[in-house]
């Protein structure tokens, strides 16, 4: 027994074996369900094999909502414990956990596949492009993201979560104060997604840099793809950063180094230092994407062109390289003298210029523009306020001697869901309203999907902004209880009551999807939004080559062109289409990574060792194999062509 | 698929020129990987703890055989794309094969290096220098010992195939990659051996 007494859960409570109940019931019944309807084979034909960056980005759009939700009960049981003084619903050890997963599944497994799933769906659309550089390459990487979220996600039942924040500071990551396997999960497991993402960066880059339609300069770009390039060449230079890292701390904990321990030469500030290398960079890869999906709403329903075209470019540029230049302003009460202290001010207050040049392009798209107010405009318009809220309350934490009073306080903890919320969620929800005709072929219903953004609005507001007063009350975070005399309770409760309200308005997504699935029209055209960019112009569904034509393009905004000043996108005739052929192995390997994940974070050898030489077989195999794709028909096209002309 | 004559052959099709673009940002990555392995050095270099200092453990007869072998090898993998560029199958598997041995003969110098510093007390685990060095150079070795593999398999595909678009596209591909290793290794001996020994 002894071996399975390390799978154990250090400190089991009713919640974590519901939670154990839940999974292995949800498991057999998906089992159960493929069975019985017979999907094996549709499953994998059609998805676990699929390179078609369609595909993948909806199977993004699928765990990002999925996490979406395992980090959004987190908050409510955070929000719930915090609302009365003296709670007991949950102890400390649990809240730590939950803390700990709620940042870091929010970051990684929600906020990132959601803007993966934006840039696979959307940006070869954008540029005109039959798939990405590298299709398969493309596969690995979602399945390598989908293993690292799925293996960070039992932790919570088999041997217990990381508790020592998302930042996961050494010496208390260390063995020494945390000795569960906790940690080791939060180590192998953003590893592995990590490594996916970082060969999205690289094809994405190329994709981007390489395949755009004929006439599309890069200063013809929508403005939706700059900010894909741009936020994925941070990708290629942050996670690099991220792998060593999680690397240094793997030995730390599991072959007993001393780069952050506080003997032998350790420093464990290091950690602090390096982890924020990444991490701020990283916040830059959330944002940018979602600045370049307002763009995109906020130009079609201004029905304007984007106002100051260049100045978004150069302003995104100039956070991209100011964000790597940033990381310190994260522990400015940790030690460092005045002199650095004051660098770090300055490049951190030195980001809300080009970021304040972004909003007043927004604010002067608007002027002027026939507005119309859909679900996705709604959303943006209002990120604007809120965003520029959590944008002022960034340069007050962004002063280094100001910063003492609000360091490790719930201010700061209001500020980053200030800047996170309405700045990357509304963007994905903007973003998901926007193009979920595109992919589906039936819109979301407007009515429900306002309903939604008013109350994820009145309940943000109510959720965070009492945080900023208890906060510069000295309400500190992480702290899993307070004292009656502390005086934070009714703040508290306010937090819980807007929380309370941002979960239904999450459930309303929900409710939405099915409501629109079962009862929107099918009879939409291919254009629905009245939208300007070359994604809008192809098929609803689109079809596997995505243009049987390649669009020529002479402006930004090609398709607007198309309908105003009577340019031709498709010119020419048919030719035989060029296609990736499906491949198993990306799925295959990522099994192996996950059973490779699971095998280190319990420091079981052997199996190490063999799924590492199976990793390397898949690879072997990969470069074996001659594959030379397949090729689409002519007439297969035409009929194709035909079909979805719907004539 | 199309095939541009007027390029090298590993140019020659578009998803040739994707491959080798995607690689050179791959490249840029891993400058990237082993920036951050730098600065954990030389932020962790004079923590020794209780350990040896670089001083004490570095000797200069095997670290100048490795780099003698690695910066070889670089020459020639050089002398086999050239060979490939000039379409002669037979010379360009001699010298790839030839990298392969002193890439081989690079990594038994490294081990025997490494044995001899555990020897001495200064194992991964003894301080936070010696875990910052061999995380360091073990990172180099377990990338040369990858592209040792690497290497082997394009051969065999050169061997069986002949060079051809895809041929070519990954032997070009791996002799950046091996180009690039060698860059590190100049870094890894002049700001780790050199320095440490002066």
């Amino acid at each position: 027994m002894d071996f399975f007494d390390r799978f154990a859960v250090p400190h089991p409570s009713l919640a974590i074996y519901a939670s154990m109940a839940a999974i292995g019931l949800t498991v057999i019944a998906v089992f159960a369900g493929l069975t019985y309807f017979k999907k094996w084979g549709y499953l994998w034909r059609e998805w676990l094999t699929t390179v078609d960056h369609k595909r993948i980005g909806i199977m993004y759009l699928l765990s990002a909502l999925l996490m979406l939700f395992r980090g959004g009960v987190d908050a409510i049981m955070m929000r719930a414990q915090l609302a009365v003084p003296e709670n007991t619903l949950l102890d400390a050890q649990h809240y730590n956990e939950i803390f700990t997963t709620h940042g870091i599944v929010m970051i990684l497994f929600m906020a990132m596949p959601f803007i993966m799933f934006f840039m696979n769906f959307v940006v070869p659309l954008q540029i005109g492009a039959r798939d990405v550089a590298f299709p398969r390459l493309n596969a690995l990487s979602f399945w390598l993201f989908f293993m690292g979220a799925m293996l960070f996600n039992i932790s919570f039942v088999v041997g217990g979560s990381p508790d020592a924040g998302w930042t996961s500071y050494f010496p208390l990551a260390g063995t020494e104060f945390s000795k569960s396997v906790g940690s080791n999960y939060y180590m192998i497991a953003i590893q592995i997604a990590g490594i996916g993402t970082l060969m999205t960066g690289i094809n994405f880059i190329t994709t981007i840099l390489k395949m755009r339609a004929p006439g599309m300069t890069l200063m013809k770009m929508p403005m939706f793809t700059w900010s894909a390039l741009i936020a994925n060449v941070i990708i290629v230079f942050a996670f690099p950063v991220l792998a060593v890292l999680l690397a240094m701390g793997t030995l730390d904990r599991q072959i007993g180094t001393h780069f952050f321990t506080m003997d032998n030469g350790g420093m464990d500030m290091l950690w602090a230092n390096i982890f924020w290398v990444w991490g701020h960079p990283e916040v830059y890869i959330l944002i940018l994407p979602a600045f370049g999906i307002y763009s995109e709403v906020i130009s079609t329903f201004a029905r304007r062109n984007l106002y100051g075209y260049k100045s978004m470019v150069g302003s995104m540029v100039l956070i991209s390289l100011l964000s790597f230049f940033v990381w310190l302003h994260h522990f400015f009460t940790m030690g460092q003298g005045a002199l650095t202290n004051s660098i770090f001010s300055i490049t951190t207050m030195a980001i809300a210029v080009p970021t304040g040049v972004k909003i007043f392009n927004w604010l002067l798209t608007l002027r002027k523009g026939k507005i119309v107010f859909t679900t996705p405009m709604l959303y943006s318009m209002l990120f604007i306020p809120l965003f520029t809220l959590g944008g002022v309350t960034g340069v007050m934490l962004g002063m280094s001697a100001a910063d003492y009073q609000y360091h490790n306080t719930m201010f700061l903890v209001a500020h980053f869901h200030n800047v996170i919320i309405p700045g990357v969620v509304y963007a994905m929800l903007a973003g998901l309203h926007y193009y979920w005709p595109k992919m589906f072929g039936f819109m979301l219903n407007e009515k429900i999907g306002k309903w939604t953004a008013w109350l994820l609005s009145i309940g943000f507001v109510l959720a965070f902004m009492p945080m900023y007063i208890s906060g510069l009350d000295g309400q500190a975070r992480r702290m899993y209880t307070y004292s009656e005399a502390a005086g934070f309770g009714a703040m508290n409760m306010i937090s819980f009551v807007g929380a309370a309200i941002m979960a239904i308005g999450f459930v309303l997504i929900v409710y939405n999807i099915y409501y629109s699935t079962r009862y929107e029209t099918r009879d939409i055209s291919n254009d629905p939004w009245d939208a300007r960019t070359l994604e809008w112009s192809t098929h609803t569904p689109v079809p596997e080559y995505n243009f049987a034509i390649l669009p020529e393009v002479r402006s930004n905004e090609a398709l607007w062109d198309a309908k105003k000043n009577g340019h031709v996108l498709f010119k020419g005739e048919y030719e035989k289409i060029h296609m990736p052929n499906n491949s198993g192995i990306p799925f295959i390997m990522s099994c192996i990574f996950f059973v490779w994940g699971f095998s280190f974070i319990f420091s079981l050898w052997i199996p190490v060792i063999l799924t590492t030489i199976g990793i390397f077989i898949c690879m072997a195999l990969r470069s074996f194999e001659q594959d030379h794709g397949r090729y689409i028909s002519v007439k297969e096209i035409e009929e194709t062509e035909t079909n979805l002309r719907g004539a | 698929m199309k095939i541009d004559n007027s390029l090298p052959l590993e140019y020659s099709t578009e998803e040739n020129s994707l491959k080798i673009l995607g690689f050179w940002i791959f490249l840029g990555a891993e400058i990237m990987l082993f920036a951050t392995l730098f600065a954990t050095y030389f932020t962790l270099e004079n923590r020794t703890g209780s350990g040896p200092t670089g001083a004490e453990i570095f000797q200069i007869t095997p670290v100048l055989f490795e780099t003698i072998l690695l910066l070889t090898s670089s020459f020639t993998v050089g002398l086999g794309i050239h060979a490939m560029r000039i379409g002669n199958k037979k010379a360009m598997i001699s010298f790839f094969s030839i990298t392969l041995l002193l890439g081989l003969a690079f990594l038994g110098v490294e081990i025997f290096e490494f044995v001899t510093y555990v020897h001495e007390g200064a194992s991964i685990q003894t301080s936070a220098f010696t875990a910052a060095l061999l995380t360091t150079l073990g990172t180099h070795g377990a990338h040369v010992t990858l592209g040792f593999f690497w290497g082997l398999f394009i051969i065999l595909q050169i061997k069986k195939r002949g060079l051809t678009p895809q041929t070519t596209n990954k032997a070009f591909i791996f002799s950046l990659y091996w180009h690039f290793l060698d860059v590190v290794w100049i870094f890894i001996f002049s700001f780790i051996y050199l320095k440490g020994m002066m």
